[in-house]
């Protein structure tokens, strides 16, 4: 359960530009690292992550080894419309984690 | 005396093992006592503080949503727990008189988990544990530490202290020299830290994770080349009281944020 | 300072053109070491087409006491019109095992091209961010923290 936290404005006036957060627990182990016994641990990162503003794609990011463990990202967007904002990371290996959250937009 | 010792700092007391004469401190006064937060940088205390950023509370929320979750014929920690656990952290390590032995909050958090949920213990520092330890701290956030050191729990509080004060490793340092005699003074680019625990769990950068006050210690041993205890060492424990007696009235910061 | 045409320069000619190998030593040698990385992941991603400094300003702390995780904001002035806006942000640095750190896609729906996060960073540097416009352009802005090294180093 990769614990994930969303900032999103529950309502905002239609034209306004709002301020979206998203943080997910991850090590983004970058690869260049070794264990206490001297052996390589091998990278694992969060490559990619996408924002869906009813289900258009509003923002995204391309993530290296050396954004932070832990992975937080602040970004905008203009409310358009009332419905769902979703944000998925998704890893090197194509595993994905998703969470999506409503906005009322008046 | 003085002039030499600041100038000298921290070579004189780790290159040979040279008594430090005239410490700066022998013990931290009630009004000098101040946390670990203080010796941040404005962007780290920033991180602390933001109830969103601080990705301690990463753990947090997951403590909160294991301490609510009931399974197959366990009630929950919260089925028992209703109104919460404000304030208790603020009390803990405590001497459990049922065992005879001083529990910190990991301990009282595995001990329900045996005698009250027939379930194993978590082992230290596994992430469930981290998290219901951190959720438990959290909701102490802010209120003043005030450990119980009298009666049996005076043996563990001289304990502690005993360890604390002690030279160890092969930098021959106690952490008293450090922590008690030397805080504020620079170390490389950190300035050195009064060494309370009253953040923890805590997330640490250098770690990149949320980790126990015993890893700390661990890492505090490791650091002047001792040989770290094993993790839930009664000594560790003890050390614990010692160190919560030591900054009384600190207030809780779980989740803090640390180098 | 990293965006004007000496950037072009390799370490070995900008010693050879300095001409004085203690003037280079009070210098932070290894902020050029990585400075060729650098400029091939950014050729990588835009070609040669020319870079523009200005535009883009990058916000870091000018001391940072951990390199696992520094805060970063980059900025870029737009109109994030939808026909004048900020296409993509590359954030590029010249120390680290990797040159590139992160790329952010924008969209006119961004309304502001403003994005924060937290990166690692293997020591004192520039970190270098590149903005690409919708018509092609692209303007560039740096920012130089220093990271300091912790008391107690446990390996």
């Amino acid at each position: 359960m990769a614990g994930i936290r969303l900032a999103v404005p529950d309502t905002a006036q239609k034209g306004e530009t709002i301020e979206l957060k998203a943080l997910i627990q991850h090590d983004m182990e970058s690869g260049f690292r070794r264990g206490s016994r001297g052996e390589a641990i091998p990278r694992d990162i969060i490559t990619m992550f996408e924002c869906m503003y009813n289900g258009e794609l509003v923002f995204a990011a391309e993530f290296h080894p050396a954004i932070a463990a832990n992975p937080i990202l602040t970004f905008y967007t203009i409310a358009t419309e009332s419905g769902d904002l979703t944000f998925t990371w998704t890893d090197q290996n194509g595993e994905v984690w998703s969470d999506s959250t409503s906005i009322v937009v008046t | 005396m003085r002039i030499f010792s600041a100038a000298v700092g921290f070579m004189a007391i780790s290159a040979c093992g040279a008594p430090s004469e005239e410490p700066e401190h022998q013990s931290l006064t009630t009004g000098e006592i101040v946390s670990g937060y203080a010796f941040l940088t404005p962007e780290t205390q920033a991180l602390q503080d933001d109830p969103f950023e601080n990705p301690g509370y990463l753990w947090v929320d997951r403590g909160e949503t294991l301490f609510q979750s009931a399974s197959e014929g366990i009630p929950s920690c919260g089925s028992c727990h209703e109104a919460g656990l404000s304030g208790v952290a603020t009390r803990y390590p405590a001497y459990d008189d049922a065992r005879s032995e001083l529990m910190n909050l990991e301990g009282r958090i595995n001990t329900c988990r045996t005698e009250h949920q027939g379930m194993e213990e978590l082992a230290y520092e596994s992430e469930d544990l981290l998290s219901l330890t951190a959720y438990v701290a959290n909701q102490s956030r802010e209120q003043p530490i005030t450990v119980d050191t009298s009666g049996p729990a005076g043996i563990f509080y001289a304990k502690g202290r005993a360890y604390f004060e002690t030279r160890r490793g092969q930098f021959n340092l106690s952490c008293q020299q450090c922590h008690t005699e030397t805080w504020g003074k620079q170390l490389r680019g950190d300035t050195i830290s009064q060494g309370h625990g009253n953040g923890f769990p805590a997330y640490r950068l250098e770690w990149q994770s949320l980790g126990s006050l015993q890893r700390r210690l661990r890492d505090c041993d490791t650091g002047v080349r001792a040989e770290p205890l094993p993790y839930g060492d009664p000594t560790y424990v003890a050390v614990e009281l010692y160190l919560a007696a030591r900054a009384e009235g600190l207030p809780v910061e779980t989740p803090a944020v640390r180098r | 300072m990293m965006d004007s045409a000496d950037i072009n320069l390799d370490r070995r000619r900008f010693i050879a053109a300095s001409g004085c190998g203690v003037l280079i030593t009070a210098l932070p040698m290894t902020a050029f070491a990585g400075e060729d990385d650098l400029i091939r992941a950014r050729t990588e991603l835009f070609g040669d087409r020319p870079i523009t400094p200005g535009r883009v300003v990058l916000k870091l702390p000018p001391i940072a006491e951990n390199g696992h995780s520094v805060p970063l904001t980059v900025s870029v002035e737009s109109p994030m019109s939808s026909d004048d806006y900020v296409k993509q942000i590359a954030i590029l640095s010249p120390r680290n095992p990797l040159p590139l750190i992160g790329q952010f896609h924008l969209t006119p729906r961004s309304g502001k091209a403003i994005v924060s996060t937290r990166i690692r960073m293997s020591g004192t540097q520039a970190i270098q961010a590149v903005a690409e416009m919708n018509d092609g352009s692209l303007w560039s802005g740096s920012m130089e923290t220093v990271v300091t090294l912790a008391a107690c180093v446990v390996l």
